[in-house]
């Protein structure tokens, strides 16, 4: 534990960006956890005398159509799409790996058969998929967390397969066989937490793309419904606007969506020096 | 020798494509059948009687066996049939057919934007490790897969149209002033040309730089990372040191020597590329108002239209099967390796 955090602080201090990403993860996770309650103005409310005025001293981000504030808004907006994203990463996550480690471990008909699956996952142009999941399904937001889950869930399988994969003759798992051990309770005890340290870089480097993918589904009008305060349908109902030059309405909920994204993705790139410094791009 | 090895293998990638198939019809049938409520009475749409959801619910066979309905279902794809879109009123083939090429023809600048940057970029970061066009590669490459395309999209509607003041506005193919081009290929630039009409080719092209540079950003960024990541490779390599000490042009042993062999790893990233812009394009088809089938899915997906959705989702999944066949079919004829072995 010691070595770990010694590691950890070379790593933060080493890689400057790596230290902004994780600064603005805790924002975002502040944000997520008691944004609502220190925002300035109520998210919902609407002041028609209000409406559609530029950034100012009282309105940071200025005003919506609606005169609602859009940095409430955006703030209040984390917590909803930080858990569509986290829940969806969780859902792959889980299924994922627990497929992709029974494949990498027996092989076999049940390597075939979640390859098969995942083929077939990855055959599809993945954020089709993802609209037509929701379609079939019906529109609400679990269902794009589902959606997000199912597109996901051959990356998890793959990394997982691959990993359990090159441990499953090594001489510590055979020493454990020999100990008794029984084939489930060798891959749940000895091989399962041994390939979690690349599977977290997956998480990191997924909670981006899952955060883009359930902003994109918002955008065309799936899932959140207005008047919910959620990123992608804010830069959706920002967009009729812009052409007419109130720009504040889509580009500060995009930005936002941005930040969270890049922070996602730099902390993956950092979490991937932490656990594996070969790997360093 | 060498050519009917290339042949043998080619076709062995058909075959291969052939379970991607049947298991893309096999999901989008799962998918159908994983309404919620009464598929006929979704198929029949919002404004359905009571007696035309009866008929559907015949012609659509759900009183029968699931094997008899994927049956009936697999049989209406083959004759090309993806039933009917209830909110135009036409057949979803025909629809999806007129639309194509719309999607096709800023799909394929997009791709020849993202290439067109993405590979110099790439062999330049490589050459010169650490220098700052090697800096600006990894920004690009950070940037670009963060950049939600939307939001890329608007941006650049507001730069370029709203202050600059240079580019159309965002509304679709071409503006309202001009006729769109006898139709030949469908792809309004290639058809202006083929007609003369060089002022109808700048119109078009002018309302499609826009979405297609917003659709290339978010593409180039796996594009250059992979060109970087294989040139590197390729450039530390022994082959590479044997040519430079024989005394080989620079630009030999980049281009001739390097590059063909880094353009492997580079083909592969491809299909990634494709799935990602198949994806994308729905969503900057929606920001530029681009009359292609990803608007036309956003529409049908509003009203509920669901042989629609489904045909859009079956065409896409399709069209993705057909552009990685071709990339595996590209690399087995650009693989200097392949029949060395005989």
């Amino acid at each position: 534990m010691k070595e770990f955090i010694k590691h950890l602080r070379y790593v933060l201090t080493e890689n400057p960006v790596t230290l902004i990403a994780g600064a603005m993860f805790v924002l975002l996770i502040i944000a997520a956890v008691i944004g609502p309650s220190i925002v300035p103005y109520d998210p919902m409310a609407s002041n028609a005398s209000q409406s559609l005025k530029a950034p100012s001293w009282d309105h940071w981000f200025g005003t919506d159509q609606l005169g609602r504030d859009v940095f409430s808004r955006i703030v209040v907006a984390t917590r909803l799409d930080l858990s569509i994203a986290v829940s969806a990463v969780a859902i792959s996550f889980i299924f994922g790996s627990i497929l992709g480690s029974l494949a990498g471990f027996f092989g076999g008909w049940v390597d075939r058969i979640v390859g098969r699956i995942t083929d077939t996952i990855m055959a599809f142009p993945l954020f089709v998929l993802a609209m037509g999941i929701v379609a079939a399904l019906g529109n609400s937001v679990e269902n794009i967390v589902y959606a997000t889950a199912i597109i996901n869930l051959p990356f998890y399988a793959r990394v997982s397969r691959t990993e359990v994969n090159v441990r499953r003759s090594a001489d510590f798992v055979l020493a454990a066989r020999l100990a008794g051990n029984s084939s489930l309770r060798l891959l749940a005890t000895h091989i399962y937490p041994n390939t979690l340290p690349p599977l977290m870089v997956q998480v990191s480097l997924n909670m981006g793309w899952a955060i883009l993918n359930a902003a994109g589904l918002s955008f065309i009008g799936l899932g959140v419904r207005p008047p919910t305060a959620e990123w992608g349908i804010m830069v959706a109902e920002g967009a009729g606007y812009i052409v007419s030059g109130e720009w504040w309405l889509a580009i500060f909920p995009g930005l936002a969506l941005m930040l969270a994204v890049f922070t996602f993705n730099l902390l993956g790139d950092g979490l991937r020096d932490l656990i594996d410094p070969r790997r360093r791009t | 020798m060498k050519r009917s090895d290339k042949l043998r293998i080619i076709f062995g990638r058909l075959i291969q494509a052939i379970p991607s198939i049947i298991g893309i019809i096999i999901v989008t049938f799962i998918l159908t059948r994983a309404l919620p409520g009464d598929p006929a009475v979704y198929f029949a749409g919002p404004a359905a009687t009571e007696k035309s959801i009866q008929e559907i619910r015949t012609s659509l066979g759900l009183d029968k066996s699931m094997l008899e309905q994927f049956w009936i279902y697999a049989s209406n794809l083959a004759r090309g049939d993806l039933g009917v879109s209830v909110s135009t009123g036409l057949s979803v083939k025909e629809e999806l057919i007129r639309r194509l090429p719309a999607s096709l023809e800023l799909t394929f600048l997009a791709l020849l934007f993202s290439i067109g940057v993405a590979l110099p970029l790439g062999i330049a970061a490589a050459t010169r490790p650490n220098s700052w066009v090697d800096q600006f590669c990894r920004i690009v490459v950070t940037a670009g897969v963060s950049l939600p395309v939307f939001f890329t999209g608007l941006f650049m509607v507001y730069l370029f149209y709203y202050i600059l003041g240079i580019a159309p506005a965002p509304l679709g193919r071409l503006d309202i002033i001009y006729l769109s081009p006898p139709s030949i290929t469908g792809f309004y630039t290639i058809d202006a040309l083929l007609d003369g009409d060089f002022e109808t080719f700048g119109a078009a092209l002018s309302q499609m730089i826009l979405p297609a540079i917003t659709l290339g950003i978010f593409t180039l960024a796996p594009l250059a990372r992979m060109t970087r990541g294989a040139m590197l490779q390729v450039l530390s390599s022994d082959f590479i040191r044997t040519a430079r000490a024989s005394g080989l042009k620079r630009s030999t042993v980049l281009y001739t020597y390097a590059f063909r062999n880094a353009l492997l790893p580079i083909l592969t990233t491809l299909g990634m590329v494709f799935s990602f812009m198949l994806g994308s394009n729905v969503l900057v088809e929606k920001v530029f108002a681009w009359p292609g089938i990803g608007s036309f899915a956003i529409e049908a997906l509003i009203v509920s239209d669901y042989a629609a959705v489904q045909g859009f989702v079956l065409a896409m999944a399709i069209l993705y099967v057909l552009l990685n066949l071709t990339i595996d079919i590209v690399y087995t004829l650009v693989d200097p390796r392949v029949g060395l072995e005989s």
